[in-house]
């Protein structure tokens, strides 16, 4: 963009950045890295920053966000950036990319990309992890709970609230996925308007019925406080609750899944170090640490062999939970997500 | 003019320019403040103002193509030269990676474009010349289309009134007229109402709950005074988050209140309390309590207790000594309480995304998600333009009504 653009910019990226100016220095012995703290990061501190600190003397100087492109985007605006790599999910990949906020990434310095499961390179990204949104339920309160993703929306055979993600992402792919629609025709059919209506007149069917959060951890609240007899959540947040001595369950019929990226902001001040953590962090045997803490799959393919059986179990990538999956299609919502966002917002407010 | 006048005015102008640098000594302490209040306040301000109507993104990227749009009729696919230079365009674009914001700006107006335009930009680089109108044609019908070619040429401006429509629920028809959006997609006017109908409730309670209060802690003996202060003013140090938290404890469905509810049998099953209107008020109105009990107190103190007494000696009774003598006197602090609360409650953001349910987020919820999620700053900006001028618009009415010197804000 032009100069007066990015002028008026400054303003506000000036006074977001001011805090990082205090910290920032520049050492060649110690990383910055950005991540989605909570459970996440600290399994990622456990299997990757402590071992590549040990192995590498290098330090990881951890900073946490909650996933909020925009953070990114004035911190590079403000021509100062302070982080070198930022862990970041699929649609702020691609929003990223396209923008050119994230710089490119040399495959050749890191492996073959034919080792990574299909869609989890970019040119700006490494894919990191797997996650899958699946519907989950307190097996202490609903022994004989639901088999498939149907009994989300039949309120005869289970009544009670829904837990349900609040943005028609995920929610509506399980609404055609449980009206009969094919895993591999579901875009096709939310590409036409038709489509888009059958999605919601199935969400419809159990609208009263919806309780919706809006942060991950909310998911396992509302089971533990039986605010839902069940929802849709992301699956390691469903494992670390069973941590806590609950006993949910997850259907892992028509999961959806979805993976996260290394990444390196423009402007990164040691671009070498970047691509050299990144390259460690994505490993086959660091990948496959991380499982060790959160159950969420490792994106190689030549990670598979360091898994232990007992942890695979919980991984949305094993092969007996890999039976019925949709992988969520960000480019999709790229295109259409800000019309059909508008609509659900008037929906819910109907 | 007689001289007697002019000798006057010179006195006064003397005694004027006496004073003038103990003037000029307080203005100057209170220079750090005014330059903190520009760099912190106006130049936001103005900053938002730009946001929400610059439009920086086609003219920047496609200069080319809107030299050759000048002369496109309007009615059928433009020609040749139209595709040729947008070709030329998008081959730059394509080396400065800024063919997405193009993308991402044109699909505001029309979904898909995003990867329309990214799409017709790898293909112009790997494309071996032209013609290319044939090419983009073959991409997608929609590059033939007046309809997407009109919005390329009406967003070739330096400004756009996009953002500012898109706020009030309008849009630009193809031919340049102002008309409503679809009803699945008009959703910012029903969030500006409920805006300003929950802080108009929460207004109301934070009144009729603060007002006896205020009027208790004047008339209580000076110790229970003390410790009632503290009751208002501890809930104001605590953080609005940890506040806000505890509602959620108290409210949810397995919460103390349906807890003590339902041991005393007055229901026989959990009411719905968190996620609903009936919790975000509730939580708003006990955190802005103490913002119109202060300023009504601060009135109620001034206000000679003998006045009340006088009123009753001379015959009035005890109702009509309070509400013909006491109570218009403390409209002061009533409106300029209420005025702070229903301005503070318009930017309510943590206790609606927590407590409320999806009826009840209000417009902050969702220039937020146009800042973090979407990058979509000119829709947050004119969203906060609109709350701007909305505010502004209640305050001065506030001014007409009550008049200036009614509002006693300290």
């Amino acid at each position: 963009m032009g100069n007066r653009f990015r002028g008026s910019m400054l303003a506000l990226s000036l006074v977001a950045s001011l805090p990082m100016f205090a910290t920032s220095a520049l050492a060649l012995d110690k990383l910055s890295v950005m991540s989605f703290g909570g459970a996440y990061q600290e399994a990622q501190r456990k299997a990757v920053f402590e071992t590549y600190a040990s192995s590498m003397g290098i330090k990881i100087d951890e900073q946490e966000y909650g996933g909020e492109i925009a953070k990114i985007k004035a911190m590079i605006e403000s021509g100062n950036t302070t982080v070198d790599v930022v862990d970041v999910d699929a649609p702020t990949l691609l929003q990223g990319c396209d923008e050119g906020i994230f710089e490119k990434i040399d495959w050749s310095a890191i492996g073959p990309k034919e080792d990574w499961i299909a869609g989890t390179t970019s040119e700006c990204g490494v894919g990191t992890i797997v996650y899958a949104t699946t519907l989950a339920y307190d097996g202490a309160k609903l022994p004989d709970g639901p088999k498939t993703i149907k009994d989300l929306f039949d309120t005869k055979k289970f009544p009670g609230k829904r837990g349900l993600w609040k943005n028609p992402a995920t929610n509506l792919e399980f609404a055609l996925l449980a009206d009969g629609v094919p895993a591999d025709k579901v875009y096709e059919t939310l590409s036409t308007p038709a489509g888009v209506d059958r999605a919601f007149a199935k969400l419809d069917t159990i609208k009263d019925s919806i309780v919706w959060w809006e942060a991950g951890a909310q998911a396992p609240q509302l089971l533990a406080s039986g605010e839902v007899v069940m929802t849709t959540a992301w699956n390691g947040r469903i494992y670390n609750a069973n941590k806590e001595s609950k006993d949910f369950r997850i259907v892992w019929d028509n999961q959806i899944l979805d993976s996260n990226y290394w990444v390196i902001p423009k402007g990164a001040k040691n671009p070498a170090g970047s691509l050299a953590f990144i390259k460690y962090a994505v490993e086959p045997k660091v990948l496959a640490g991380i499982i060790k803490y959160i159950p969420y799959g490792p994106v190689r393919k030549s990670s598979a062999q360091f898994v232990a059986p007992e942890d695979a179990k919980n991984l949305p990538t094993s092969p007996q939970n890999l039976t019925v999956s949709l992988t969520l299609d960000n480019a999709f919502w790229a295109d259409n997500g800000d019309e059909i966002r508008k609509r659900f917002t008037t929906w819910l407010a109907k | 003019m007689t001289a007697v006048d002019i000798d006057r005015i010179n006195i006064f102008m003397a005694v004027r320019r006496a004073a003038r640098p103990a003037r000029r000594s307080a203005f100057s302490l209170a220079l750090p403040l005014l330059a903190f209040l520009a760099v912190a306040f106006v130049a936001p301000i103005l900053y938002l103002l730009v946001t929400a109507v610059a439009n920086p993104e086609t003219r920047e990227v496609l200069p080319r193509t809107l030299v050759a749009l000048q002369d496109w009729d309007g009615k059928s696919a433009p020609d040749e030269r139209v595709y040729a230079a947008l070709a030329e365009d998008l081959k730059v674009a394509k080396d400065n990676s800024t063919a997405a914001l193009l993308g991402k700006r044109l699909n505001y107006e029309i979904s898909g474009m995003r990867s329309r335009v990214l799409a017709a930009a790898r293909m112009v680089e790997k494309s071996d010349g032209g013609p290319y109108k044939e090419k983009f044609v073959q991409l997608g019908q929609e590059w033939a289309s007046p309809e997407t070619w009109a919005v390329i040429r009406r967003d070739g401006a330096s400004f756009t009134p996009y953002y500012l429509l898109t706020a009030l629920d309008l849009r630009q028809a193809p031919d340049g007229s102002i008309e409503r959006v679809h009803g699945d997609q008009a959703i910012f006017l029903d969030v500006l109402g409920r805006t300003l109908f929950v802080a108009g409730l929460v207004t109301l309670f934070t009144l009729l709950l603060g007002y006896p209060v205020a009027y208790v802690l004047t008339i209580a003996p000076k110790a229970i005074a003390g410790i009632m202060m503290l009751m208002v003013l501890l809930p104001l140090w605590t953080s609005l988050l940890v506040r806000t938290t505890a509602w959620v404890v108290l409210l949810q469905s397995d919460g103390i209140i349906n807890d003590i509810l339902l041991g005393l049998h007055l229901t026989s099953e959990k009411l719905q309390l968190i996620f609903t209107r009936f919790g975000t008020v509730t939580a708003m109105t006990h955190i802005q309590l103490p913002f119109t009990i202060l300023p009504i107190y601060s009135v109620m103190r001034a206000i000679p207790a003998t006045q009340l007494r006088a009123a009753r000696s001379l015959g009035a009774g005890p109702s009509s000594a309070f509400w013909r003598v006491y109570a218009p006197q403390t409209l002061p602090g009533v409106v300029a309480g209420c005025l702070m609360t229903f301005i503070l409650s318009l930017g309510y953001y943590i206790t609606p995304a927590l407590v409320g349910g999806p009826r009840d987020q209000m417009v902050s919820n969702f220039i937020s998600v146009y800042i973090n999620r979407d990058l979509n700053w000119g829709l947050a900006a004119s969203l906060g333009v609109v709350l701007l001028v909305v505010t502004l618009a209640i305050y001065l009415l506030f001014l007409r009504l009550v008049g200036a010197d009614k509002i006693k804000l300290g």
